[in-house]
């Protein structure tokens, strides 16, 4: 080793200063990359309240100002049948927006510059930002379960279908971590992730089947536009599987979407992430 | 032993030449110091070292390992301090340390011991369980600058260690990076003061828009442009010649007259300090009453105005805004 007298005198036992190659090397810098993030959590007082507060403020409000105003879309039970399965979907993927969000601190920090000056596998940094990001959205989501439940949600389906629908709705949202990565890495700001990343997500979860039947839209192709909508898909899927009905093809497009964006949008943010201080 | 050698390195960003060219050579175990304006290329050219971005041309070999051919390599053997504090504010001081030991693949009881003698040698230990967010600017930088020794680089880069310090801090610092230099670790530091250049490297190359275009020690740049004055201010205007008499003899050149003021001289000196004695006794002897004996060292200031035709203007702003 050519290290000279770097350090002070009186040095611990020596581990090569050099990251693992390969695919365990990768595992082992993602967890650590994920392990970061997920440390913090508990200690952002403030932002932990707010990521709480917003899935069960969600919930309510949609139940109970819509609900009484919505007539209940044929084969469910209640409003809240057909409506909690959307906000659960709207939930997670408004959740997918703290990918941006923290790539877009970690950059404006110098952090991402001190990541990509180490010997670890740079792809570990965002696949660690977005498996961090994926555990914080089944935290909301359990919470989201939670107050359904108390409202009178029920599994109407088997319990397999349930977290089938669960699995399918946190993956879609992994699928759009991936499209928020690429955005947390193009903007200049952590402001302007955080609008960046949330704008688009209105429409999105909005002009789709989560709080109403698209049927009942007032233009044509506005209709034309829910039922394409890849937010559709993943919330008829999951509804369906919730209350024990048809899912359509509702899964495989929901499944092909997640994997699409994963594979499309992983490949650009890391050529992105590749090039960011160049 | 060379530690950092770059021949011909050119980054160009579109029509920008960030680097335009440069060739740097730092010996190991010195302090090495690179010293430009703003947007003069310091920022790319340590980018571009420590692998964070390509040069456009020319070769940057570190440790012995082209950046080009082998950036995981170099990447295990230097240490990156970038102008931001890159801390993670929500961990504390210590949980900073171990992770990036955790990085290196350290095992727990390494991270754990390697985080307690950085600490102890940057002085934050009583520091170590708060969040970094609670620490002064000062203390930011020292535990970033801890985080970067970590694995015990070869090779250490200081990207304007003290740039939006309080002047107390930056001297704090001084101390710290002398310190390192002390001890052996090659250090390369790039600053736009130039003050900071003159205590801490023993090598300074100036560069700007992209090239290099002085290098030495800071005696040496300081003796490109003509080394020290003496300027002999004197009481009675009459005895100006008497006084030109009575010290030319101990001077290196032509005396000469303040074009400002008709009771003061100026000449080039050598060894400054140990001529000023006599030259009051000669003063002295000839019976010229002496005002005031000055010795100028010129500045890296100086310097820089007479390399570049322009001033080095220190901002506190961030240069190089990032691309």
């Amino acid at each position: 080793m050519t290290a000279t007298a770097t350090s002070s005198p009186g040095l611990v036992e020596d581990t090569p200063p050099t990251g693992s190659a390969g695919l365990a090397g990768i595992v082992v810098d993602t967890l650590t990359e994920a392990g970061r993030h997920l440390r913090i959590i508990p200690r952002n007082i403030e932002l932990l309240i707010f990521a709480t507060i917003q899935p069960v403020m969600f919930v309510l409000l949609f139940s109970f100002v819509f609900g009484g105003s919505i007539a209940t879309p044929s084969g469910f039970r209640d409003y809240d049948q057909y409506l909690m399965p959307g906000i659960f979907a709207q939930t997670v993927v408004f959740g997918s927006a703290f990918t941006s969000i923290g790539i877009a601190e970690d950059l404006s920090k110098g952090f991402i510059d001190r990541l990509r000056s180490l010997p670890i596998a740079q792809s570990s940094v965002l696949i660690g930002r977005t498996i961090s990001d994926l555990v914080r959205n089944m935290i909301t989501f359990v919470t989201m379960l939670l107050v359904a439940f108390l409202l009178g949600f029920r599994f109407e389906g088997s319990l397999l279908a349930a977290l089938g629908a669960t699995a399918l709705l946190l993956f879609f949202s992994y699928g759009l971590s991936w499209v928020q990565a690429l955005i947390g890495l193009s903007v200049s700001s952590v402001e302007a992730a955080n609008s960046a990343g949330f704008i688009w997500m209105f429409p999105m979860t909005f002009v789709s089947s989560a709080f109403i039947d698209p049927e009942n839209l007032q233009y044509a192709w506005l209709r034309t536009v829910a039922d394409w909508n890849p937010f559709t898909k993943v919330t008829n899927a999951a509804r369906a599987l919730y209350n024990g009905t048809d899912t359509g093809n509702n899964i495989e497009w929901s499944i092909a979407w997640a994997v699409g964006m994963i594979v499309v949008f992983a490949v650009l943010a890391t050529r992105k992430f590749n090039q960011i201080s160049d | 032993m060379v530690a950092v050698q770059t021949y011909g390195l050119k980054k160009h960003y579109g029509d920008t030449k960030a680097l335009d060219g440069l060739d740097l050579e730092v010996q190991r175990g010195s302090v090495f110091g690179l010293l430009g304006p703003n947007g003069a290329g310091k920022t790319t050219a340590v980018k571009v070292m420590t692998t964070l971005a390509r040069p456009t041309a020319g070769t940057a070999i570190v440790d012995g390992i082209n950046v080009s051919e082998n950036p995981k390599a170099v990447r295990s053997r230097i240490g990156l301090t970038g102008q931001y504090a890159a801390v993670e504010e929500r961990l504390t001081g210590q949980e900073n340390l171990e992770l990036v030991g955790r990085y290196f693949h350290y095992s727990k009881a390494s991270q754990k011991a390697r985080a307690a003698e950085l600490l102890e040698m940057f002085d934050l230990v009583d520091a170590a369980s708060r969040p970094a967010k609670t620490y002064s600017g000062g203390m930011r930088r020292r535990l970033d600058i801890a985080m970067s020794l970590v694995a015990r680089p070869s090779i250490l880069f200081l990207d304007e260690p003290t740039t939006g310090l309080d002047p107390r801090s930056r001297i704090a610092m001084w101390d710290f990076i002398a310190k390192l230099g002390d001890e052996g670790t090659t250090v390369l530091l790039t600053t736009q003061y130039l003050e900071e250049a003159d205590v801490l490297a023993e090598k300074i190359a100036v560069i700007d828009s992209g090239l290099k275009i002085a290098e030495g020690t800071s005696d040496q740049l300081k003796d490109q442009i003509g080394g020290d004055r003496v300027r002999v201010s004197i009481v009675k205007r009459e005895n100006i010649a008497k006084a030109r008499e009575a010290i030319a003899s101990l001077t290196m050149g032509v005396v000469e007259q303040d074009p400002e003021s008709p009771l003061t001289l100026s000449a080039p000196i050598r060894a400054g300090e140990r001529v000023v004695p006599e030259m009051i006794r000669a003063l002295d002897a000839a019976g010229v009453d002496v005002a005031d004996v000055e010795v100028r060292r010129p500045t890296l200031d100086d310097v820089f105005l007479t390399l570049t035709g322009h001033q080095a203007e220190p901002q506190e702003s961030v240069e190089e805004a990032r691309l």
